[in-house]
């Protein structure tokens, strides 16, 4: 396959060249490339990014088939531009042992769309109260651990598993919350929380756990990683703590750098997500941890509901966006289109930089590289409608939002597996 | 006219419609104090009661306000627990829609339940408290009391002392007197104060005697012993001594001021026996204006749902 006339976006700039692809790798990048026989993609006025790579997803299977499935999660991955997901363990049962890793990666390869890691747990159960089989995990595929939906209460047993996952090489994907300032909120702690009357939770709540896992992660000189990073005041922690020289590295999400919390004021269930929306000062220094690195990376959570499961009181309503979807033409729109960041640093986040955090192949256009890669047109317009999802989950605050940014086609290993 | 079909909050009624409940809540209020109690206005109309929280007097002043119209009315308590076990809102809600239900008077734990189950009935929603959201129906009748004794609400210096946070009746009060241009001034432990209260126009004191002194109205609030036992103040002694409101404090306020308070009083605790029952106490006329808010919004509804068919 060739790739004609691209604008192809590396690792330090974006050239307008041909990408000819052979054997599921990047044979070579220039100019008026000609391969024999090979199909050509047009890509004229588009830009060709390496397939994006999503460290934080929820596909909800095995157990949670009604919300979503591997199949229609990595439909909705491959239409969202990303050729690999990292799906977390909160499953039923959970995921925590090489036979529930196992049949992941099985049913991932029979889907064949994108390329699936499984996020072992950290504790059996993720109820916190013993190791789940870290080892095991790692030798039938997972590529790192998380309790992802709750922290680990207990400190010591964070500190053992951090310790006892370094000897694997495996990363801890840090969910830091602490329940008992939590304590039944749903939305942030605030004046919005006041103006609705819904509880809210204090920022307290996640930067006592940021704050925490690092300190742990830092006196066992192991490297750790910070989920969804939503509050200033946890920026501030993980700058610091770097600067400190920390081994920490940290996701954030495009609802929390995108929008504020005035957006819970309609009592809209689908703004109903953990941790919570914040303000606006939360918003503009998570755009600033982006941009001077503080912030690694760009997950998106993608939380896929039922709609039962959000038609409820606002405090009953389950906590996700549905974000997969969505999440490219967010950077485009909130970050590239905005100024904040170049398509570079948009690559770096939603591509280069999970893959070296997790050790994943790709997240880089090269030569001799893995053929994963998205084309996009950055200036077709449109209206996000969640009918058009092929999540199962419809769950998104963001209806009728006006983005620009359309994934066209995604390729993973040299095969187109989505076309728009 | 009011503008919804429902009468969720404060925050989504206008200043104007406030007037108009008001006006009409003191013409009823005329009648009940003529013993009349027998009015034409929701004949033919059900008015369902469905409150998933305990109250004794909320519902029956629904209730008596419904019936004085003329209306049909059901009343449903749901123990809170079925509310994460039984039938979703929306299908309840649906329910009494097919069987040509008027209107849902519902209260509720949790803050905007109104607000979403309006959004999937037909039927006209009142919130009668909804979390730690709004009452706004306990709002009006306190400014209906207010207004029936002051002439006016405009300018009046309102004093609101009590666990604040957790109070939806502080909330729609605040709501409502600004709107009506009061000047409404909070004190409480700083525990039970919401964040950026202030930044929907209340004005946050540091002590008793800041808030009460010239006040035209003092509210108390009821504190309840389970914010105690969640560590909100350490002891109900400790709450009466540093926040509770005695003969000494209401001394500091204006001359022709009132009490009141959303009942029930724990006496000693937030108010003295001898404050609540002082010649200034206007909580007994409270619960008259109650049914006669209660009414006035009823009534305006059924006009509104007439006039649009």
């Amino acid at each position: 396959m060739i790739i004609k006339n691209g604008n192809v976006v590396l690792k330090d700039s974006v050239v307008k060249a041909d990408i000819l692809v052979k054997d599921g790798r990047i044979a070579r990048i220039g100019e008026n490339l000609l391969g024999q026989d090979e199909k050509v993609l047009d890509a004229s006025g588009k830009y060709v990014f390496p397939g994006l790579i999503d460290m934080h997803v929820h596909l909800r299977e095995p157990g949670f088939e009604y919300k979503e499935d591997i199949e229609s999660g990595s439909k909705a991955a491959v239409k969202g531009g990303f050729t690999q997901v990292c799906c977390m363990p909160n499953t039923s049962p959970v995921m925590d042992n090489k036979v529930v890793v196992s049949y992941v990666k099985t049913r991932a390869k029979e889907v064949n769309l994108c390329k699936v890691h499984p996020i072992g747990a950290i504790t059996k159960g993720e109820k916190g109260e013993t190791l789940a089989d870290i080892g095991e995990m790692k030798k039938a595929g997972a590529v790192a651990i998380s309790d992802d939906g709750r922290d680990v209460k207990s400190s010591r047993l964070m500190r053992l598993a951090m310790e006892y996952a370094s000897g694997f090489d495996m990363k801890c994907l840090c969910h830091c919350e602490d329940l008992e300032l939590v304590d039944g909120g749903s939305v942030n702690e605030g004046y919005n929380s006041t103006l609705t009357g819904l509880k809210g939770i204090p920022r307290a709540a996640e930067d006592v756990m940021i704050a925490r896992n690092i300190l742990i992660a830092q006196s066992l000189n192991v490297p750790v990683h910070i989920c969804h990073v939503s509050t200033y005041s946890g920026v501030q922690i993980i700058r610091d703590a770097k600067r400190g020289g920390a081994m920490v590295t940290a996701e954030t999400c495009p609802h929390y750098y995108a929008v504020n919390d005035d957006i819970i004021t309609s009592f809209d269930q689908n703004t109903k997500v953990n941790p919570p929306i914040r303000e606006e000062r939360d918003r503009l220094a998570i755009l600033e941890g982006l941009k001077d690195g503080t912030i690694d990376c760009i997950v998106t959570d993608h939380a896929p509901h039922h709609v039962n499961d959000k038609s409820v009181e606002y405090s009953l309503a389950a906590f996700g966006i549905s974000g997969i979807e969505t999440s490219f033409a967010f950077a485009v729109t909130y970050l590239y289109k905005t100024g904040v960041l170049t398509l570079n640093e948009i690559a770096d986040k939603m591509s280069y930089s999970p893959a070296r955090i997790l050790n994943l192949e790709g997240g880089e256009i090269k030569e001799g590289g893995v053929a994963d890669l998205m084309i996009a047109d950055l200036d077709e317009e449109y209206e996000i409608d969640s009918k058009t999802f092929l999540s199962r989950g419809k769950n998104t605050p963001f209806n009728g939002y006006r983005v620009s940014g359309k994934v066209l086609f995604t390729i993973v290993d040299g095969e187109i597996k989505y076309q728009a | 006219m009011l503008q919804s079909k429902d009468l969720v909050g404060l925050i989504e009624t206008s200043r104007e419609e406030i007037v108009e409940i008001l006006d009409t809540a003191a013409n009823m209020k005329k009648l009940l104090k003529q013993g009349i109690k027998k009015l034409p206005h929701l004949q033919g109309k059900t008015v369902t009661i469905l409150f998933y929280e305990n109250s004794t007097r909320t519902r029956t002043s629904f209730e008596l306000a419904a019936k004085y119209l003329g209306a049909t009315t059901i009343n449903i308590s749901a123990d809170s627990s079925s509310v994460k076990k039984g039938e979703t809102l929306i299908d309840t809600g649906k329910t009494l829609d097919a069987m040509q239900n008027d209107f849902i008077v519902m209260r509720h734990p949790m803050a905007g339940a109104p607000h979403f189950l309006s959004r999937h009935v037909k039927a006209g929603v009142v919130n009668g408290g909804d979390g730690m959201n709004e009452h706004p129906t306990q709002a009006l009748l306190d400014m209906c009391t207010m207004r029936e004794h002051f002439g006016h609400i405009e300018g009046l210096k309102v004093a609101i002392l009590g666990d604040i946070k957790h109070s939806r009746v502080a909330k729609s009060n605040l709501v409502g007197l600004r709107k009506l241009g009061a000047e409404v001034r909070m004190y409480a432990p700083e525990t039970l104060i919401p964040k950026e209260i202030d930044k929907m126009g209340a004005k946050l004191c540091s002590s008793r005697e800041e808030a009460v002194e010239g006040a035209d109205v003092v509210m108390g609030l009821r504190i309840q012993l389970e914010r105690q036992q969640a560590g909100a103040f350490p002891s109900l002694n400790e709450y009466a001594e540093f926040y509770g409101v005695n003969e000494r404090i209401l001394s500091l306020a204006a001359k022709n001021s009132v009490v009141m308070h959303p009942g029930p009083v724990n006496r000693g605790v937030e108010l003295t026996s001898s404050v609540i029952d002082g010649s200034n106490s206007l909580i007994d006329d409270q619960v008259l204006s109650g049914v006669a808010v209660r009414m006035a919004i009823l009534f305006l509804l059924t006009q509104r749902a007439n006039k649009i068919g």
